[in-house]
């Protein structure tokens, strides 16, 4: 074994450009599929923190009839908290969102928005709600980002903002902007408008109701009673982690090509070998190898291009990886619009699983196409092969 | 002896104070009552053309409607070419469109309703609310104004009913012929939200009736948008497919 490494390092170095090349572009594929592994590990992961912190807590009681998806619903999507509530919304453990459709008027403009109310108070979620508890002589309101953007407007503007109440009279109100947030998760930002949770009760005739419940502590979690269902995190974050699914699948199709882009050459590599070095072939028979220790010793001069190239994808690679996960990469999009949780910069995370299972992958690649050509020398006449006729 | 005098003298004034404001208020349900007449119909078909004037151009577009009651429209658009054969089909609360570029029937509900149509001053939901007026109001009479050379009695609505779209409306309705030549919408906080300005009134079977009306959204940028009607008729005999969605695809 030692022997048959040691031969197979030697010849491979002894190809000289041959070797490298096939090296560099193998390489090429372990840093292109580690980073872009990376980059969907640490956009889940960042994108379940920010919507943890902005949106959804330690999971969400929601009223049986709302469902995001289907605006059709939020009419009816409400209901007075039942008792069972109470105490934990007091003690800050609960908090209630109430929701509804609206229209606003910017630069007389029509906008169709949601209209959410939240405590004040509360400190669950990193929407800065304080700002609400302001008291200009119109109904305070926080927006995101984009929903500034997209409608132009800053903070200490005002806006007249039109709903409709429970039993569908319009009315309509002046809002005071009294913040502007910044978050990567659309679903809190894009068309919308946060107010206090009690103007917005006596707004729409809804007193001490809501639409959905964040809760604070995960473990603290039981059944919703009544009109209420239970969502937990990974509920919540389903959608998000089957789109990541599918991002990965696609990706994987990228890096599919790459790599069998960088197996194809190892593989010509191995043809042209056996092709062209029938007499070491048939020395090595002359010498005492059985034809089995053969295609062994060239199985493992392919395969060790995959060594080769992990410990020269080490070299220049490891600093581009670190590189990047402390910079991120600036996606040259606009990514606000997006509609699911993405940060303009995604970070790469790279695991011990992800660099050892990418390895693994590569290495047994290649030792795969580097097998396959060298099988025709368990069937090479040994005397024709020390005379190096072709066969 | 002069005291009760003068405590006859009060009661009396009261009296006719009450019965002054009772017929006032009766005066005023009358009048809402006639304006219903004129407005509502078993059924109506017409032709209309929307001019609406956005910020930077103005767009026309023509369309027939047939409508039974209030409870029942059908609308055929015929220009511009861009909206030529879409159809909107009104039952019992319910709003679907037909698109022909898609070949696709679609609902409109939720926020859907609060979109504008073909970008004009009415929102779905304006044309969804069309109870009488006698059905959802109580009214109060405000007065007496001149609108160009027609004399009106000024109307102050507030529902009777909670479900209503807007909870008070002002009406000038023309004294002679019962029919509302402005309407000023309100919300609840008193907010003005929109005005109406219906003129051209002719009489068409026996009926006053408004040609044109200018919507106005006050909360929008813009001159709002002009609904002229013509080719009015009352009472036909409209077939009864065409209030079901097969035919919003014929």
């Amino acid at each position: 074994m030692r022997t048959a490494i040691k031969l197979a390092y030697r010849n491979l170095i002894g190809a000289g450009l041959r070797t490298w090349l096939n090296v560099i572009v193998l390489s090429f594929s372990f840093v292109v599929i580690i980073w872009m592994k990376g980059i969907l590990v640490g956009w889940d992961h960042q994108a379940k923190n920010d919507m943890i912190r902005w949106e959804i807590g330690g999971g969400q009681y929601w009223h049986k009839a709302y469902d995001p998806f289907d605006q059709f619903t939020l009419a009816e999507a409400h209901a007075a908290l039942p008792a069972a509530f109470q105490t934990e919304i007091e003690n800050g453990n609960l908090v209630p969102v109430l929701i509804a459709q609206g229209t606003i008027y910017p630069e007389g403009r029509m906008q169709s928005i949601l209209i959410k109310g939240i405590d004040p108070g509360q400190n669950l979620l990193a929407l800065p709600t304080q700002k609400l508890d302001t008291t200009p002589d119109a109904i305070p309101a926080i927006i995101g980002e984009n929903m500034a953007r997209t409608n132009k407007l800053k903070i200490g503007d005002r806006t007249t903002l039109r709903w409709r109440d429970a039993h569908g009279t319009f009315d309509a109100s002046e809002i005071c902007i009294t913040a502007i947030f910044s978050t990567n998760v659309p679903t809190v930002d894009v068309a919308q408008v946060w107010i206090p949770l009690e103007n917005m009760r006596s707004m729409l005739l809804m007193p001490g109701e809501a639409t959905l419940l964040t809760i604070r502590n995960p473990e603290t979690i039981r059944s919703g009673p009544g009109d209420w269902k239970l969502m937990t995190v990974n509920d919540l974050v389903a959608d998000l982690e089957a789109m990541i699914k599918t991002k990965s699948v696609g990706q994987s199709i990228f890096y599919t090509i790459l790599l069998l882009l960088a197996l194809l050459a190892v593989f010509d590599t191995q043809v042209l070998s056996i092709f062209r070095r029938q007499k070491e072939i048939g020395t090595y028979v002359a010498l005492g190898y059985t034809q089995r220790e053969v295609v062994w010793l060239f199985t493992i001069e392919g395969a060790m291009h995959a060594v080769l190239a992990a410990v020269l994808a080490a070299a220049y690679g490891l600093p581009f990886l670190i590189w990047q996960a402390r910079t991120g990469w600036k996606l040259p999009i606009e990514t606000g619009d997006y509609g699911f949780a993405i940060a303009q910069t995604l970070y790469p995370v790279y695991s011990a699983g992800l660099v050892i299972s990418t390895t693994l992958i590569v290495m047994l690649a290649t030792a795969v196409v580097s097998y396959w050509p060298s099988r025709r020398i368990a069937k090479m006449n040994p005397t024709e092969a020390l005379r190096g006729k072709l066969q | 002896m002069k005291i009760i005098k003068m405590k006859k003298i009060l009661v009396f004034a009261m009296a006719i104070f009450a019965m002054a404001s009772s017929s006032f208020g009766q005066d005023a349900d009358n009048m809402l009552t006639k304006v219903d007449r004129n407005m509502s119909s078993k059924n109506r078909v017409f032709e209309s053309t929307m001019i609406i004037h956005g910020k930077r151009n103005t767009r026309t577009v023509t369309s027939k409607t047939y409508s039974e009651g209030n409870r029942k429209s059908f609308t055929e658009y015929l220009s511009p070419a861009s909206d030529k054969g879409t159809k909107m089909l009104k039952l019992e609360g319910q709003l679907w469109i037909y698109s022909p570029s898609a070949d696709r029937t679609v609902q409109i509900s939720g926020h859907l309703l609060r979109q504008s149509v073909m970008g004009s001053d009415l929102s779905y939901e304006d044309m969804m609310d069309d109870r009488k007026l006698t059905e959802v109001y109580s009214a109060k009479m405000l007065g007496e104004e001149k609108m160009d050379d027609r004399t009106t009695r000024l109307l102050e609505l507030t529902a009777k009913v909670t479900d209503v779209a807007y909870y008070k409306q002002k009406m000038w309705i023309d004294a002679e012929r019962f029919i509302p030549l402005r309407q000023e919408l309100y919300g609840k906080s008193g907010q003005l939200l929109k005005r109406m300005e219906l003129s051209d009134v002719k009489n068409i079977q026996g009926r006053w009736f408004p040609m044109s009306i200018i919507y106005k959204d006050m909360l929008k940028d813009g001159s709002g948008t002009e609904f002229k009607m013509t080719n009015v008729k009352f009472d036909q005999d409209i077939p009864e497919y065409l209030f079901t969605k097969a035919a919003l695809k014929q």
